[in-house]
């Protein structure tokens, strides 16, 4: 089971998700430098991780998605490789096609920093296998451009496949306008890609692996990678 | 050598709020008679093409692949020399 972190210029959150990686593997991961055209032979799982690749010039994620190593990310994808983007690694992988829709402003203009309910959608998938169907988890979330858009044609199919991954709800999983931070579309947090090998959410559960620093309701996400992980290979 | 400007614009229905802010603004500053505001993106490039029919085809590529994110937006050709 190999593991990796792509490094841009400007991402920040790299190192936290090394370490919820690490402590789900008890292995550290490999980071890879975007200008590499190639990912280390037999990588399993590409971690795209948050921060402000490129300072958010032109658009967030819009440089780092036409990176070199996106297109070997495509390929590792294409065959049915695990792709994880948090935050600003959202918005590189919708940047870069390999997820729909695009992160726009959010709707009050206000970068948000604070803890936020999800309501895990399914638990079916290699992301969310450590965690109950509708669970409801409380991770962070950090961003200034959160809101999910898509056209409608494209949000009836991530519905009608069941490929919205968590929604911003309450602490009783209630989903409603009043717990969306963003004006995300169907307050939506966190989408897969059609085989659910990719998957994109603007929160940190990352943040979230350490009783000492506020919870660790995101160590689902990574043990679920892993064990997932673990099996296939 | 070339001049061209790119406009990149949010298509219609994509709410901008940026544009809803400069909007609020306005009309905090008393100035009357703006409805509404829609933000968008200036881009001045210098192209080495002389052919025009060629350079428009680099500039397209330059929009769809970059400059432009389609889902959204929607973007403008013009030489200015």
């Amino acid at each position: 089971m190999k593991v990796v972190v792509l490094r841009f210029p400007g991402i920040n959150r790299e190192n936290d998700s090394a370490r919820a990686l690490a402590q789900a593997s008890g292995r550290d991961p490999e980071f890879v430098w975007h200008g590499e055209y190639d990912l280390p032979g037999g990588t399993d799982i590409v971690v795209v991780p948050g921060g402000f690749s490129y300072g958010d010039y032109l658009r967030c994620g819009a440089i780092a998605a036409r990176a070199n190593i996106m297109d070997a990310v495509r390929r590792h994808a294409e065959r049915g490789g695990f792709v994880f983007g948090i935050c600003n690694g959202f918005q590189i992988l919708c940047e870069s096609g390999l997820l729909p829709g695009v992160l726009m402003r959010n709707r009050d203009l206000k970068f948000i920093c604070k803890m936020q309910n999800l309501r895990v959608e399914r638990n079916d998938t290699q992301f969310a296998r450590r965690y109950r169907n509708n669970q409801v988890i409380e991770v962070c979330v950090a961003h200034g451009e959160g809101n999910y858009l898509t056209d409608a044609d494209t949000l009836a199919e991530l519905e009608g496949e069941g490929r919205v991954a968590f929604r911003y709800c309450d602490a009783n999983g209630a989903v409603s306008d009043a717990t969306n931070p963003n004006g995300s579309l169907h307050n939506i947090a966190g989408i897969y890609s059609a085989r659910f090998n990719v998957l994109g959410m603007m929160p940190h559960p990352e943040n979230l692996i350490d009783p000492l620093v506020g919870g660790t309701d995101g160590r689902g996400l990574f043990e679920s990678l892993i064990q997932q992980s673990s099996a296939a290979a | 050598m070339m001049m061209a400007r790119i406009h990149v614009t949010l298509k219609n229905g994509v709410l901008d709020p940026q544009g809803k802010a400069i909007e609020g603004a306005l009309k905090s500053l008393s100035i009357d008679g703006i409805d509404s505001v829609r933000q968008g993106k200036v881009f001045d490039l210098e192209v080495s093409h002389a052919d025009q029919g060629k350079a428009k085809e680099i500039l397209k590529q330059a929009c769809e692949r970059l400059l432009a994110n389609t889902v959204i937006e929607n973007y403008s050709i013009e030489f200015v020399s």
